[in-house]
């Protein structure tokens, strides 16, 4: 089942690809598009992948390697299923979001330098602002926001994400 | 009557300067007498404005670009006011704060732009501290060594390679002050497209890119009394290597380097320019065969490295087209290694053949397989010129005040047609003078064929060969050279004849000739009259009247094309990979009996529709129901270019796959391996 | 259905006027009021109102509208806010406990519950503002780019209909010709509201002159700055009035081409926009020959991927083209040569929404806002110490006072204010002696600083001021797209300069290099974010230079915030010498002997706190620093 699974994954994966290659009618005009679709595929941006796109579009790998480091949005290196995005905007920045952002690295294992937790689940990130500011201090896992954090709501958060606790309110 | 005159003009540190159609502020300054320092500015590149070095006051406007700002009439320009020099003072802080500053050890020590411009302001101290980062040197490949220490972020190599090559082998990666210039994914020059021509080193500001160097081997030669070392001296290097000791571009020095090389201890100096003249009479000889067969044409020249490399990567279909003359230096090599040492009664192992180059492509030339036998390389080693610069120096030469002494026997120099080859258009002009003799049978009393000089990127003519009419194209700088190929596949233009040239201007812009500022364009034309000038007190002018020639053929080779001369003078070439090893993963086995196939999704086998042929590939695997035991990836080139589209199966190449043959060849070759191993 | 022509439009428009006037519920769907349970607050209702069958509208247009989901409504801080139209009733942070009282109260008796309204203490007493137009927060507003926010569904083509909309282009394309736009506009007054304030009608006037195959029309929807939300509640709200001021630019300057680059934060501003692209497609308010006119105009939506730089005109093109965000010098000026080197503009959201407006009710009733110089009103997102966090509309010439003090109901917890932060990361301190300044491009540059794109971000006594200079430049820098030097070194070396002064480590000369250093960055970045990155620092230290003196010279910190500030001595009374302190400590730099009271010296001390743990008997004082004659 696993091989199966596996292998479907990649060939699909590079079948998709290829279709989005071909939706963006391969004009390197549309790369950070096609970039953006093929991360959401992939959760990053591998590098072969990239080299692979570069020769469909007739560019040089400089060119989209140079493209792909510029953008925040864009990783080279596997992002966790879930992403956390730690507000870190002027509003929340005075509300304390430098304690939120440590207690969740804290409650998730995560030391110095790592920002994906080794199960490869979450990946934490700080974001210049998500556009919550009423709600200071903020943060998103994945879609979803949650307002108002203190270190014991995080707690809980993170309790949840990991299947040991109930579903958090947003607020 | 008082005639007002209606002029356009702007005001440069109190002084009118009428406007004449400059495109910038750096231009009108210069009419005022003012050079303004700049970084990232190239009259031949896209303007950048991000050094910042250019900053000029406008009257009413604060600081503006002087590279990007067009002059408008009634500006009032100053190019030093208080706030213009509190700006360049602590921007130049700035860069050095984030530069390698051992100046003593660089290779640009005194050849700088930025220990210039930091002399100029008279920096004194640096309130921002120093580089703590330190990045690992590239000297992967032959040519060029990239120090990312030093380098200051101008874009000027990124320019360089994107619009004068066409490649972009580098780009500017991450962001604010985490910014590099790097080609992709951080890898090594050898890993990459890169073609090694230096253009990127040529407009480098500072050490970041410079040309390796084989000095060091140079002097280990010239020392060692054992050996003989015999040195042959490019066209284009002779107008400029007096560049570096104070003398003009474009001035004359072959006599006065042929003397410094005798000092230094070269035993023999010879004249690239003779082996031009081979190669113009092989390479003529090889055209005219091909015209008259009506086969493999267009010819296209082949004695720059890097247009050949590149046409190995990016043209298979054209491999068929190039020359197969080798180039002027690997020919002089040969005739080196396989003639000379005879008639010097010294052994071959005991001849070191160095050659004097302007160019750095040349040291990746000398290093091709084809042109070493028996462990012995045709070119032992490759000089650019400023690395003879270096070696005259360090001998402590006055090279001005030298009395130039001539080239050696039997094979001393060339013709004035194998001169003109360091300029673009010299190839193509020096084998029209020897092919109008050959085919009329009369005298060419009229040497020079202006149709074919000049400096424009792309320029074409019609000879009339015995009545065959014979369309020529010259074209310089490789980005240029792929318009012309695009066109010419498209079927828009057609040639007989292509002379390319990787470097603007020829091989007198090389990557290893000295290194000018501020008026670049200024000093390629003069290198250019300086060897047109050459040609002209040249006695011979036509490599058919070369008596060294002549004398080569009568004792050794026989006649042009003959076996002896397919032999040592001319070459073959290949298919090569573009990009290093890199595959892409889309069906993994997981037994531990398996069959590994990848299928080639290079540009070439791309184009042919092998993404098609992976589709389908992946289909067989499962109407076989041997997923599991197959694993699939796409790999970038295997180099079978011609031939594609190519798959390979283990460690098998299979080439011209199509949807006809992709099943026949899936059941012979894959699943019989299956069988094989479950038996 | 597919309009033809003008005639239709209006009199379908006439048709669904007609049909208004039933009972509403409208429920914010902004952001904020989203993350506080807005959605649950919403389906209870339906829920609820299914099982009443009362006669208020649900979310589907099919049937007759009842329950409606709305952009936000502004105040951000009391969400989930809904509104019972057409009476007008607000209701503040509503719980799905809540609705069964609202729909039994207001929806069938036509009553107030007044626990759920907005109260204001008055001299002592509680005061209840019931209706929307009343309430302290909103009454001083005017409503012009946010007339539709937080009143109509936006994704239901009908209710923007329903108040006029694309009512400007059609009468646009029969009335006028581009000239004739291009001068309303101008006559306006309007001005680029994404904080530059250049003239409107000039930069269109630009672009309609020069001759060109292709010309663009930009939005601009790459909303950076930190505690900015204007723009994306403009484009998840009312994304059609975005749709129509493009339309109505594309056809004033000659192009047939519009992009909207949305930051790819805003994943339902994206959502909204691309849904309303369709519908006007299909209702033919965009694509071939709009209207019956022979005016074509098609929008594309682009998202950003993450770089605060491609806000700036030119490095926003450069996205769009698929490079890096890197800005380019100007001159060429977009509107010369722009997107693909053809001539384009580039506005801000709110400028765009106000477009149609102006050209429905004129000139004239547009200048009737605002002030001389600066025509019409802003939008500004409150957030910070301040009791009404959240988005409000002002006519220009309000003043800060007011906007702080009287709608944004002034400091959190009745502190002290300290300065305002207007224009984000660009922009500039205000001070206590600003309050009384007019709110308008002229005034603010006249004070030192930038109106910016709205974010307002108000500090009290418990803010420390270099931190706020450092966060703002920690911003920035990460910003930097490394083209220039100034801005790529400079403001690293700035952010240095400014940690060291938080941390207690700077000297008056990195004050002075502070201030050189940021004259030097501001006068020779190549594009805006490199020029206005200073502003914070140059404006903090005009204004609160003693604070920073405080910091540097006397090492101390008057708010209590940075912690490097802060001092930590063993009390020699409780102190037993057990030594457990000197064992934690990382740095060593705590001595002493048996039975003696240990000491902490104080020049090694890193105020890592471990001490502080593990002492048990409570002897570690922490205090903050204090100046040598408190």
């Amino acid at each position: 089942m696993e091989i199966e699974k596996e292998s479907l994954v990649l060939s699909r994966q590079f079948e998709k690809v290829n279709a989005i290659l071909r939706k963006y009618s391969h004009n390197v005009d549309n790369l950070i598009a096609i970039l953006q679709e093929i991360q959401s595929e992939y959760r990053y941006l591998p590098e072969e992948i990239l080299t692979y796109v570069a020769t469909a579009l007739q560019v040089s790998p400089a060119h989209v390697y140079g493209v792909a480091t510029f953008y925040a949005q864009f990783s080279l290196e596997p992002k966790g299923e879930h992403i956390i995005r730690v507000c870190d905007g002027t509003a929340c920045h005075v509300k304390g979001s430098a304690q939120i952002l440590k207690a969740v690295r804290e409650n998730l294992g995560l030391r110095e330098g790592e920002n994906t937790t080794s199960d490869l689940m979450f990946t934490v990130e700080t974001v210049a602002c998500i556009g919550a500011c009423a709600l200071a201090p903020a943060l998103m896992v994945d879609e979803e926001v949650y307002g108002q954090m203190d270190e014991e709501k995080v707690q809980q958060l993170v309790d949840h994400l990991l299947g040991e606790g109930e579903k958090v309110d947003a607020v | 009557m008082n005639e007002k005159i209606a002029k356009k003009a702007v005001v440069v540190d109190g002084q009118e300067i009428i406007l004449n159609g400059e495109k910038n502020i750096l231009e009108v300054a210069k009419k005022a007498n003012i050079e303004i320092p700049t970084f990232c500015y190239h009259s031949d590149l896209s303007v950048y404005g991000a050094c910042r070095m250019c900053l000029v006051e406008v009257e009413g406007r604060g600081l503006m670009p002087a590279c990007s700002t067009s002059p408008e009439a009634g500006m009032v320009i100053k190019t030093t006011t208080s706030r213009v020099l509190q700006a360049r003072r602590m921007i130049v802080e700035f860069y050095l704060a984030n530069h390698e500053r051992d100046c003593t050890v660089c290779e640009r020590n005194l050849n700088c732009r930025l220990q210039a411009i930091a002399a100029s302001l008279g920096i004194d101290e640096v309130r921002f501290g120093e580089r703590e980062e330190k990045l690992p040197r590239d000297t992967s490949t032959f040519s060029l060594v990239r120090d990312p220490n030093r380098c200051i972020l101008c874009g000027d190599c990124v320019r360089a390679c994107k619009e004068i090559e066409n490649i972009g082998i580098y780009d500017f990666t991450q962001r604010g002050s985490q910014t590099k210039v790097e080609p992709a994914f951080g890898k090594k020059l050898s890993e990459v497209e890169c073609v090694y021509c230096g253009q990127c080193s040529v407009r480098c500001p500072t050490g970041a890119l410079v040309v390796k160097s084989e000095v060091n081997s140079a002097w280990e030669a010239v020392l060692d009394s054992d050996l003989m070392v015999v040195a042959q001296i490019a066209p284009a290097v002779r107008v400029a290597i007096g560049e570096a000791f104070g003398l003009p571009p474009g001035e004359i020095t072959t006599g006065k380097i042929v003397a410094a090389l005798k000092k230094i201890g070269f035993d023999r100096v010879y004249d690239t320019a003779f082996s031009a003249d081979l190669t113009v009479i092989e390479e003529a000889e090889e055209f005219f065969r091909r015209l008259q067969k009506g086969e493999r044409l267009p010819q296209f020249t082949s004695c720059c490295p890097s247009w050949v490399i590149y046409a190995e990567r990016n043209y298979p279909f054209y491999l068929e087209n190039l020359s197969s003359a080798r180039s002027p230096q690997q020919m002089f090599g040969s005739v080196i290694k396989n003639f000379i040492y005879e008639a010097e009664n010294t052994p071959r192992e005991k001849i070191v053949s160095v050659s004097i180059m302007p160019c750095t492509a040349k040291k990746f030339e000398a290093r091709r397989p084809e042109f070493i036998h028996d462990e012995i390389p045709d070119v032992d080693i490759v000089l650019t010129a400023q690395e003879t610069i270096r070696m005259i120096k360090t001998a402590n030469i006055d090279f001005k005040e030298l009395d130039p002494l001539p080239f050696d026997v039997p094979l001393g120099a060339g013709s004035g047609a194998g001169v003109i080859f360091g300029v673009t258009g010299g190839v193509t002009e020096a084998v029209l003078r020897y092919a109008y003799e050959r085919l009329t049978g009369q005298e060419l009393k009229e040497v020079e064929f202006k149709g074919v000089r000049g400096m424009d990127s792309t320029r074409e003519a019609e000879v009339d060969f015995g009545g065959r009419k014979v369309k020529v194209a010259i074209v310089h700088g490789l980005a240029n050279a792929q318009k012309l190929v695009k066109d010419m596949r498209s079927g828009e233009r057609y040639y007989d004849f292509v002379e390319v040239m990787n470097c603007p201007g020829g091989c007198i812009g090389g990557g290893g000739m000295p290194l000018e500022y501020p008026d670049y364009q200024e000093v390629l034309r003069r290198r250019a009259e300086g060897l047109y000038n050459a040609d002209r007190l040249s006695v011979v002018r036509k490599a058919q009247d070369n008596p060294s020639i002549k004398f080569l053929y009568e004792k050794w080779l026989k006649e042009a094309n003959s076996e002896i001369a397919e032999h040592h003078l001319h070459t073959y070439y290949y298919s090569r990979r573009r990009i290093s090893d890199e595959m892409i993963r889309i069906q993994e086995a997981k037994s531990a009996q398996k069959v590994d196939i990848a299928v080639c999704v290079g540009t070439s086998c791309y184009l042919k529709g092998s993404y098609d042929l992976l589709q389908e590939l992946l289909e067989l695997t499962k109407e076989y129901g041997v997923e599991d035991r197959v694993s699939v990836g796409a790999t970038f080139c295997l180099e079978r270019c011609t031939e594609g589209p190519n798959i390979r199966i283990n460690e098998e190449v299979f080439s011209g796959i199509s949807k006809d043959n992709l099943r026949q060849i899936f059941e012979e070759a894959v699943l019989s391996k299956l069988v094989a191993e479950t038996h | 259905m597919r309009f033809e022509n003008r005639e239709q439009l209006e009199k379908y428009i006439i048709e669904l006027k007609n049909k208004n006037g039933k009972k509403k519920v409208l429920i914010c769907g902004g952001l904020g009021c989203l993350a506080k349970g807005a959605e649950e607050v919403l389906d209870t209702f339906r829920k609820v109102i299914e099982r009443e069958k009362v006669e208020a509208e649900v979310e589907k247009l099919e049937e007759s509208p009842h329950l409606v989901k709305t952009g936000c409504m502004g105040l951000c801080e009391a969400g989930p806010l809904v509104r019972i139209e057409p009476e007008g009733i607000l209701y503040l942070r509503v719980k799905p406990e809540d609705v069964e009282e609202i729909v039994d109260k207001s929806l069938k008796e036509g009553e107030v519950v007044e626990r759920l309204v907005y109260q204001e203490k008055v001299n002592g007493e509680v005061h209840y503002w019931p209706h929307l137009k009343d309430v302290p927060f909103y009454r001083k507003q005017v409503k012009i780019a946010l007339r539709n926010c937080g009143s109509i569904d936006p994704q239901n083509l009908d209710e923007y209909l329903a108040r006029d909309g694309y009512l400007a282009l059609a009468q646009v394309l029969n009335e006028k010709t581009p000239d004739e736009v291009i001068e309303e506009i101008t006559k306006s007054g309007l001005r680029g509201r994404g904080g530059g304030g250049f003239p409107t009608g000039r930069k269109w006037q630009f672009a309609r002159v020069v001759k060109a195959d292709k010309k663009y029309i930009i939005c601009n929807g790459d909303e950076g700055d930190p505690g900015a939300f204007m723009d994306r509640s403009v484009m998840e709200g009312d994304p059609h009035s975005i749709l129509e001021g493009m339309a109505i630019a594309g056809y004033a300057i000659g192009a047939q081409e519009g992009y909207i680059y949305v930051r790819t934060e805003y994943p339902l501003a994206v959502k909204h926009l691309r849904k309303a692209i369709e519908d006007a497609e299909r209702a033919g308010f965009l694509g071939d020959n709009i209207l019956g006119s022979d005016f074509s105009f098609r929008i594309i939506v682009r998202e950003g991927a993450g770089a605060f730089v491609c806000g700036e005109e030119t490095a926003l093109i450069a996205s769009i083209e698929g490079k890096r965000g890197m800005p380019n010098p100007r001159p060429p000026y977009p509107a010369y040569r722009g997107l693909w080197g053809k001539p384009t503009v580039i506005n801000n959201v709110e400028t765009l929404t106000n477009v149609p407006i102006i050209m429905l009710r004129g000139v004239d009733w547009f200048r009737s806002f605002g002030t001389a110089s600066s025509a019409g009103t802003k939008t500004f997102a409150l957030a910070g110490k301040i009791k009404n966090t959240g988005l409000v509309e002002v006519p220009m010439g309000v003043t800060l006072r007011d906007l702080i003090f009287g709608i944004g109901g002034g400091i959190q917890d009745d502190k002290k204010f300290k300065a305002v932060q207007i224009g984000g990361p660009s922009g500039g301190c205000l001070t206590e002696r600003h309050l009384d300044l007019p709110i308008d491009y002229d005034s603010l540059s006249g004070a030192g600083a930038i109106m910016g794109s709205g974010g307002l971000v108000v500090l009290d006594e418990d803010t420390c001021i270099p931190e706020v200079a450092r966060f703002f430049m920690n911003f920035t820098q990460n910003e930097s797209c490394g083209k220039c030097v100034p801005c790529r070194e400079g403001t690293k070396h700035m952010l240095g300069l400014l940690q060291k002064v938080v941390k207690g480590e700077a000297s008056t000369s990195d004050l002075e290099l502070l201030e050189e250093t940021a004259q030097v960055v501001r006068d020779s970045s190549l594009c805006g974010l490199g020029k206005t990155a200073p502003n914070p620092v140059l404006t903090t230290l005009f204004y609160f230079r003693d604070e920073y003196l405080d910091h540097v010279v006397h090492k101390v910190c008057p708010a209590h915030i940075c912690q490097a500030m802060k001092e930590y001595r063993i009390d020699p009374e409780k102190c037993r010498a057990c030594a457990k302190c000197a064992r934690v400590c990382p740095v060593s730099c705590i001595s002493g002997r048996p039975r003696v009271p240990y000491v902490i010296d104080q020049e090694k001390c890193t105020k890592c706190g471990a001490c502080f743990e593990a002492c048990p008997f409570d002897s570690i004082i922490v205090e903050w620093r204090k100046k040598e004659d408190e």
